[in-house]
C-alpha cells in the first residue's frame, strides 16, 4: 500500500534521512523504532510531503505521493497524527474534528462524527469545549480521533502515548488495535518500544537516518540488538 | 453633549472596526502586518466614488431606488476590492512566504507605495467631492444630531461584522481560518489547502476594508489619494488596542478608538483629533502590548 524507495531528506545541513526504504502492507500495523533523532518522524513528514525530498520516491496504493503538497496527500487517504497532539486550543472539541473531516461532504461528515464519537464516548460529552482545556490523555483521543475523520485508508501516529499516564496509553494502544480490526492500515511511530512492539505486526528500526533492521514484530522483540538498544534488557 | 460626540465616535468607530478585522485577520493566519491593507481602504472610497457618480448616466430606476443603487455599489466596490487583495497577497507576499520576516514587511510598503502612486496618477492629487446621494437630512432627537446616512453606516458595520461572525464561526473555511490561524501545518495535515485559506483571509479583510472605504467617503463627503495612510495607521492602532489577531479585539478597539477621538476632538481639542489615536497606540504597545483582549505577546516582527 506504502512503498518508500531510497528515501533521502535533509533539513539544511542536517541529513535527516539517508536512503530509507519501507514498506507497508493493507491492514498491518507498522512500527518504526529508534532513538531520538534517528528519523522517525522525519520519515512520517517525507510521507506526508511536509518537507520536500532530496531524493527517492513514495509511492501510495501505486501513485507517486512525494510530489503533491500536504493536503492533496492526505484527500488521497493518508492522516498524519503528528507528535505533541498539536490540538487547535482555541477550537471547540467539534471544530476540532469538523477539521478533521474538512475534505468530506456534508452529510458524509455528520455520519463520520457520530462514528468517531462512539469510538471515543469521552469525546461526546466534551463537544462544545475548547480543545486546549481537556486532559492530556483527551488530547491525545482527540488528535487521533481527528485524523480518522477523514476517514484514511492509512493512518500515521506519531508517539501517541508520549507524556500519557500507564492506563492512558494502554487504552491508546486498545484503540489502535480495534482499528486495525476495522481494516485499517497503521504506521506507528513510538520511544514506548515495547508497548509497540506489541501490538504490531512488523517493525523497522531506524538509526541515524537508516533502516538497520527490519522483521515481524515478535521476533525484533526477542531480537538482543533490540533488547539491548530499545527494550531496556 | 457627550451623547453627540459617542454617536460620532460610534460611526466612525464602525469604519476603523472593520478596517481593523483586514489586519487582525491577516495577522492570524500570516503572522504579518499587511501594511498595504490601508491602500485598500482607499482604493475601496475612490471605487465608490467612481460608481456613485455614474448614478446621473444610469436609469431613472436607479434614482428612484437609491437604498437599493448604493447596496450594489458597496457589493461592486467591495468585491473588486477582494480582487485587490487576493493578487496583493498572491503577488507581494506568498513569494516571500519562507523569507526572512522583515522581508514581506517591506515588500508591504512596496505594495503600500504603489497603489497610493497608482491612484494618484490615474484619478489626481486634488481632493475628490463624493457626490451628495442619500440621508444628508439631520434629526434632533433628546439633543443628539445625526443624519439617516449615519444611521446606516453604523448598522451596516454592526451588520458586517455579524456576517464576519458568522463565516468565522459557522462554515466550514471560516472555522479553517481560525484551525490556519492557530497552527498552519496541521491544518495541512488534515487536508486545508492553506494557500486558499491564506487568499480567502486576504479577500475577507479587502471586502470589508473597502465598505469601509465607501462609508467614509459618504459620511466625510471627501476622498483624497492619502486616505489609506492615516485610515490604515488608525485601524492598525484599533487592532492593537483589541489586541492583534484576536477578532472581537478588532471589533471592541475600533469602537473604542472612534469613541476616544470624537471624545477628545469634542472636549479638549478638535485639532489634536489625529494625535489621540497615536497616543493609544504609545500607550497600549508599552502598558499592554497583549492588546484588551489578547492573550498573550509572542516575540514577532
Amino acid at each position: 500500500m506504502l512503498r518508500l524507495t531510497d528515501v533521502h531528506l535533509a533539513y539544511g545541513h542536517v541529513h535527516a534521512l539517508k536512503g530509507v526504504s519501507l514498506a507497508v502492507a493493507a491492514g498491518e500495523i507498522v512500527t518504526l523504532i529508534g532513538a531520538n533523532g534517528a528519523g522517525k518522524s522525519s520519515t512520517l513528514k517525507a510521507i506526508s510531503a511536509l518537507h520536500p525530498l532530496r531524493s527517492g520516491a513514495i509511492e501510495f496504493a501505486g501513485e507517486a505521493i512525494h510530489a503533491l503538497p500536504p493536503h492533496q496527500v492526505v484527500a488521497r487517504g493518508v492522516s498524519h497524527c503528528p507528535e505533541g497532539r498539536r490540538i487547535f486550543y482555541d477550537l471547540s472539541v467539534r471544530e476540532n474534528l469538523l477539521m478533521g473531516g474538512y475534505l468530506l461532504g456534508k452529510k458524509e461528515l455528520e455520519e463520520r462524527l457520530a462514528a468517531v464519537l462512539d469510538l471515543f464516548p469521552r469525546l461526546r460529552e466534551r463537544l462544545a469545549q475548547a480543545g486546549g482545556t481537556l486532559s492530556g490523555g483527551e488530547q491525545q483521543m482527540l488528535a487521533i480521533a481527528r485524523a480518522l475523520m477523514c476517514n484514511p485508508r492509512l493512518l500515521m501516529l506519531d508517539e501517541p502515548s508520549l507524556g500519557l499516564a500507564p492506563l492512558m496509553v494502554e487504552k491508546i494502544f486498545e484503540t489502535v488495535l480495534s482499528l486495525k480490526k476495522g481494516g485499517l492500515t497503521v504506521l506507528l511511530v513510538e520511544q514506548n518500544a515495547g508497548a509497540a512492539l506489541a501490538v504490531s505486526d512488523r517493525a523497522y528500526v531506524l538509526e541515524t537516518g537508516r533502516v538497520t533492521l527490519a522483521g515481524d514484530s515478535a521476533s525484533l522483540a526477542r531480537d538482543e540488538r533490540v533488547v539491548k538498544a530499545y527494550l531496556g534488557g | 453633549m457627550f451623547l453627540q460626540h459617542l454617536l460620532n465616535g460610534i460611526t466612525i468607530g464602525g469604519s476603523y472596526a472593520l478596517i481593523a478585522l483586514g489586519y487582525t485577520l491577516v495577522y492570524g493566519v500570516l503572522k504579518l502586518i499587511n501594511f498595504a491593507h490601508g491602500e485598500i481602504y482607499m482604493i475601496g472610497a475612490y471605487l465608490g466614488f467612481i460608481l456613485v457618480s455614474l448614478l446621473p448616466a444610469l436609469p431613472p430606476f436607479f434614482q428612484g431606488h437609491l437604498l437599493f443603487f448604493l447596496l450594489i455599489v458597496f457589493l461592486v466596490a467591495a468585491g473588486l476590492c477582494a480582487l485587490y487583495g487576493f493578487y496583493l497577497e498572491k503577488v507581494c507576499y506568498r513569494p516571500l512566504r519562507q523569507a526572512p520576516k522583515l522581508t514581506p514587511l517591506i515588500s508591504a510598503l512596496g505594495a503600500s507605495i504603489f497603489f497610493q502612486n497608482f491612484v494618484m496618477l490615474t484619478m489626481g492629487a486634488k481632493d475628490r467631492i463624493f457626490p451628495q446621494t442619500v440621508g444628508m437630512t439631520t434629526y434632533t432627537v433628546a439633543g443628539v444630531t445625526g443624519t439617516p446616512l449615519q444611521l446606516a453606516i453604523i448598522l451596516s458595520s454592526v451588520f458586517l461584522m455579524a456576517l464576519l461572525w458568522w463565516f468565522i464561526n459557522r462554515t466550514r473555511l471560516g472555522v479553517a481560518i481560525k484551525a490556519t490561524s492557530t497552527d498552519p501545518l496541521m491544518a495541512s495535515l488534515l487536508g486545508i489547502n492553506v494557500d486558499t485559506v491564506i487568499s480567502v483571509t486576504f479577500m475577507a479583510g479587502s471586502f470589508l476594508a473597502a465598505c469601509a472605504g465607501v462609508m467614509i467617503g459618504l459620511y466625510y463627503g471627501t476622498i483624497n489619494f492619502t486616505l489609506g495612510y492615516l485610515g490604515g495607521i488608525k485601524a492598525f492602532t484599533a487592532a492593537v488596542l483589541g489586541g492583534i489577531g484576536n477578532v472581537p479585539g478588532a471589533m471592541v478597539g475600533g469602537f473604542l478608538l472612534g469613541i476616544i477621538e470624537a471624545l477628545g476632538a469634542g472636549y479638549f481639542s478638535a485639532e489634536y483629533k489625529d494625535v489621540y489615536a497615536f497616543f493609544i497606540l504609545i500607550a497600549v504597545l508599552v502598558l499592554r502590548p497583549a492588546g484588551l483582549l489578547g492573550k498573550g505577546v509572542h516575540e514577532r516582527a
